[in-house]
């Protein structure tokens, strides 16, 4: 027990860490940000440190119900980095309005979602994602007076505590026909004589898993809580916990259903077309940017359950690599919409205030262009290699009728993408004016930094990506 | 030369240019550009002069294991090398085309020319199938921005229209370019170059080539985006759309889908001829009843085009050369045509055949160089459009008499439709009074005007300079298709040749022999 301890550091310093900033947002006040924010980005920096020292390491820890291992390494390492940045940009946001517990939900949220993505055991599996979600919905409504923001908590939490439902209804078919909660075993019994309890166990614990990566047709709370909650929240939203559940998803899909592809590789391959093109249609007509970018996760994530269908070590490689470049496009695309305010400093989320923004903030226009089109994934830009890989892996797999109705929807999905270039560039000047606000320099560099990544730079690491990727997808084989 | 990176050092300086023109400001932004493509141009120089022909297929190789499951492999054989010159060639004179005509956000405008040149030349020069992709693809980028921002009126919908058709097209290719590389284990385009497909396979990735390629291309019935693109773009967007663009089809169908699918290009042929012929007569009679001029003459590339396609699925020596010859001919003289339009667009605004006439009256020079191009377009002999139908209708008919007669049905249209553009522009009465105040080519107009013109000339008398580089590696690949090769339906027998005398340089003609077999 004291041995396994000493696995798991990074999940107990988020919590000591966690308790730390809520003690310091309670006895030193909500005015001191600049305190409570040092000690929720330093216990992440730890954290993330943590996962790197152990590295390498491949064990379970408490009864075979944790696993300590790269691939869990891997998606704790982005969760974290993405809710470090989620950290650092909501005081400038809340603009005064600044709570301790914002930065104490989000490790609480971290940590749920490191044990998702390590869990091997459909009881820890629950237990993230439940940590993970419940300080997800006290986030979306974070804006208590905001109207939007607290309709945005309400839907989630409904919806939310319905797939969980789903969830643990398909858990309970899974132990009842199985006789175990390890995905092991599971995977052992799945392998012989399938049953149809064991059938709906699959999907209905694929639904559920399915409304956290926001598949469609699970998808509809992700625009209006996208929309109503504060935009660093829902920056949040677009990244970690994307990161986390596709993470559960995989292990969930490969590790316990590995034997019975028959059974979910439909399920997947519908999941993902669906998303794609649902997510690309439904963005059309949208007139808000977080509504847009909201279908826009809708469509990538279906882009990555190509590479899950496949169900091939590739695919599981694809599909690291597509959240990897998925999280750095989505923060920056969240950072330019957070610059977006006008003259009296409001946050300006309309679609038509944005035309002419290259003639009035031509850098950001122009970041904002790199990160649509790497989200569409046309080369030269990096978020072409993503893409590459999870129809590369699905063509390996023999998947080619799925690779090419993936791609051809693609194509519906670049036109959204591209109107928004339409508004930046070819349109006239709209009556909104962005002056520059003051004081952002962490975000100018993030916004830099990422777009510079996402241009022809994010080539020359694709061996490293490469090699990141295989050692974490080789752990579910 | 050997290892010195010419080919990298050649995409390098126009992308650098590229950044640095977005921070230099306007002003300084023309000058930056047009030194920057310049230099690319003496570089193009340098390596033509230095392209050792009838040496290795493959020259001046440059090979980095940059990225993992693809290279940085460069590498460029005779048909590349013609191709890079003729972007090289153009791009300053795109330039110089645009300097007044473009005043808003010109340093962008220069970056988005610049980085165009970058993705063209690579698009020539990959040696990598995944590298090439990209370049193919990013085309669209700058592409999109040049016609979306200084476009005319209904320039939105043309950019969307152009970005969407052509990207609907790439990405089944991209499809089939992954299942190639699965089956051969390998993305090296030479290597690819020589690897036996199965039969059955190659139907499918001849398919989904043909459809990205044909839309490039453009093919009738997949063309309609290139009227409106080149209605809508500025001029120099046109002549780079026309001159190299273009030819991106027309390369990938020599450089992929024929050497590396030799079975289904062989069993799918009659789908080009068809098409093909469809495209001359059609799109010629299309061009005949266009008020636009800009309009007419992207209908009159889609005509061209068709006769490459028809000459490159001849199979033959001759088919496939001067299918070649018309894809330098006409990057020059149609990016020579739009910048006559252009020319008298800056002064009128309008681009309407009917406001003009008479022009000969107050602007000889530019009459002049307006018939010489009008003369190279239809095909007269001595200018470059000449060689080109000669060599690649010869080739036709050697493997279908009915495609070349229907071929050659389209070249007639094509004198009837470019003189009649220039009767109703050039000739007539002066009776206009904005028209008679428009002044004739200015210094600028004159550079650019004189190289084209002399380029065009030269391809049309000697295009000798032009086959030889390419040569070889026209009879690689028509030797790789032999064994596909369809019967004709010419029945070519040898001629009994008179006695010497009559033919006193019997070395020139030997050099084709290769051809017909």
């Amino acid at each position: 027990m004291t041995a396994d301890l000493a696995l798991i550091w990074p999940e107990l310093i988020l919590t000591i860490g966690g308790l730390i900033t809520l003690m310091l947002g309670t006895f030193a006040g909500d005015r001191n940000v600049g305190l409570y924010q040092l000690s929720s980005l330093l216990t992440l920096a730890a954290a993330a440190a943590a996962v790197v020292a152990l590295f390498g390491i491949e064990t379970t820890v408490f009864s075979g119900t944790l696993s300590v291992d790269s691939f869990g390494g891997f998606a704790k390492l982005l969760i974290y980095a993405a809710s470090f940045v989620c950290i650092v940009i909501a005081p400038r946001f809340f603009n005064g309005g600044m709570r301790a517990e914002y930065p104490t939900l989000i490790l609480f949220a971290a940590l749920g979602m490191g044990i998702m993505a390590s869990s091997r055991d459909l009881m820890t599996l629950y237990v993230g994602l439940e940590l993970n979600s419940l300080a997800a919905y006290v986030l979306a409504s974070f804006m208590r007076t905001d109207e939007r923001s607290s309709e945005a908590g309400l839907k989630y939490f409904v919806l939310g505590a319905l797939a969980s439902g789903m969830l643990l209804y398909g858990i309970s078919l899974l132990y009842g026909f199985s006789g175990t909660t390890d995905f092991a075993g599971i995977a052992k019994v799945l392998g012989g004589e399938m049953n149809i309890g064991l059938i709906f166990g699959i999907v209905f614990v694929l639904a559920g898993l399915g409304f956290k990566i926001s598949a469609v047709p699970f998808h509809m709370w992700t625009p209006d809580v996208y929309e109503g909650a504060p935009t660093p929240v829902t920056t949040f939203f677009a990244t970690a916990p994307k990161v986390a559940a596709m993470a559960l998803m995989t292990r969930v899909v490969i590790d316990a259903m590995g034997p019975a592809v028959g059974a979910w590789q439909q399920i997947v391959i519908f999941l993902s077309l669906a998303s794609i093109i649902l997510g690309a249609v439904g963005a059309i007509g949208q007139k808000n940017i977080k509504r847009l970018l909201a279908y826009s996760s809708i469509n990538n994530v279906g882009f990555m359950l190509i590479g899950l269908a496949a169900g091939t070590q590739q695919g599981v490689e694809a599909v690291l690599t597509y959240l990897l470049v998925y999280m750095v496009t989505t923060l920056g695309a969240f950072l330019v919409v957070l610059q977006l305010r006008d003259a009296d400093g409001n946050y300006v989320e309309s679609i038509p205030a944005l035309a002419g923004l290259s003639q009035r903030r031509p850098g950001l226009a122009a970041a904002m262009a790199v990160f649509m089109l790497s989200l569409a994934g046309i080369p030269p830009l990096f978020g072409f290699w993503p893409k590459l890989l999870v129809f590369w892996a699905a063509v390996e797999a023999n998947l080619v009728p799925l690779a090419v109705a993936g791609i051809v929807a693609s194509v519906i999905g670049a036109f959204y993408y591209i109107a928004i270039i339409k508004t930046m560039y070819f349109d006239d000047k709209s009556d909104t004016e962005f002056p520059k606000g003051g004081g952002a320099i962490v975000e100018d560099a993030v916004i830099t930094a990422s777009a510079l990544w996402l241009s022809v730079i994010g080539y020359l690491f694709i061996p490293v990506l490469a090699v990141l990727s295989a050692s974490a997808a080789a752990v579910l084989f | 030369m050997s290892g010195f990176p010419i080919l990298s050092l050649m995409l390098a300086v126009p992308a650098i240019a590229a950044i640095a023109c977005l921070f230099v400001g306007d002003k300084a932004s023309r000058f930056v550009a047009l030194g920057a493509t310049l230099a690319t141009f003496v570089l193009g120089c340098i390596l033509w002069a230095n392209f050792d022909i009838g040496g290795a297929q493959w020259q001046f190789t440059e090979r980095a294991d940059l990225f993992g499951r693809f290279q940085w492999a460069l590498g460029i054989d005779g048909m590349a090398l013609m191709l890079i010159m003729l972007s090289v060639f153009l791009m300053p004179l795109c330039i110089l085309a645009s300097w007044d005509a473009i005043k808003q956000r010109v340093g962008l405008y220069m970056a988005m020319f610049l980085i165009m040149e970058v993705v063209m030349i690579g698009v020539f020069m990959a040696q990598d199938l995944l590298l090439f992709y990209i370049f193919f693809e990013a085309g669209l980028i700058p592409m999109y921005f040049i016609i979306g921002i200084w476009g005319g009126a209904n320039r939105k919908y043309a950019a969307f229209k152009f970005f969407l058709y052509t990207l609907l097209g790439s990405v089944l290719m991209l499809i089939a370019m992954i299942a190639m590389i699965a089956e051969a284990g390998t993305t090296d385009i030479p290597m690819l170059l020589n690897y036996d497909f199965p039969v059955q396979m190659q139907t499918w990735l001849w398919l989904a080539f043909f459809a990205s390629l044909a839309v490039k291309m453009p093919m009738w019935p997949v063309h309609t985006w290139l009227p409106d693109a080149h209605v809508q773009a500025p001029t120099a967007g046109s002549m780079i759309l026309a001159g190299v663009l273009l030819k991106l089809g027309s390369y990938g169908f020599l450089r992929f889908m024929m050497p590396m699918f030799p079975d289904a290009s062989g069993q799918l042929m009659w789908i080009v001829f068809a098409l093909s012929m469809i495209a001359v007569v059609y799109t010629s009679l299309v061009a005949l009843v266009q008020s636009d001029m800009k309009k007419l003459i992207a209908y009159s590339s889609v005509a061209h085009m068709a006769i490459v396609t028809a000459g490159l699925f001849a199979f033959n020596q001759q088919g496939i050369e001067g299918a070649l010859i018309i894809m330098l001919s006409h990057g020059v003289v149609s990016a020579a045509l739009f910048f006559c339009v252009g020319v008298i667009y800056d002064r009128l605004h309008t681009r309407e055949i009917d406001r003009y006439g008479g022009l000969a009256v107050n602007m000889p020079a530019y009459a002049l160089f307006f018939m010489l191009f009008t003369m190279a377009s239809i095909g007269l002999p001595g200018t470059s459009g000449f060689v080109g139908e000669f060599l690649s209708l010869a080739g036709i008919y050697e493997a279908s008499s009915w495609v070349a007669f229907v071929c050659t049905t389209g070249i007639i249209l094509g004198a009837a439709y470019m003189l009649y553009l220039y009767r109703r522009v050039v000739f007539g009465e002066l009776t206009k009074d904005d028209v008679k105040a428009m002044p004739d080519l200015n210094a600028r107009e004159w550079t650019i005007m004189v190289p084209l013109a002399a380029v065009a000339l030269w391809m049309g008398v000697y295009p000798e300079s032009f086959l030889a580089p390419m040569r070889g590696d026209v009879t690689t690949v028509v030797a790789r298709l032999a064994p596909a090769k369809p019967a004709g339906d010419a029945h070519l027998a040898a001629g009994k040749p008179k006695p010497a005398k009559a033919h006193g340089e019997a070395a020139h003609g030997s050099s084709h022999a290769g051809g017909v077999q």
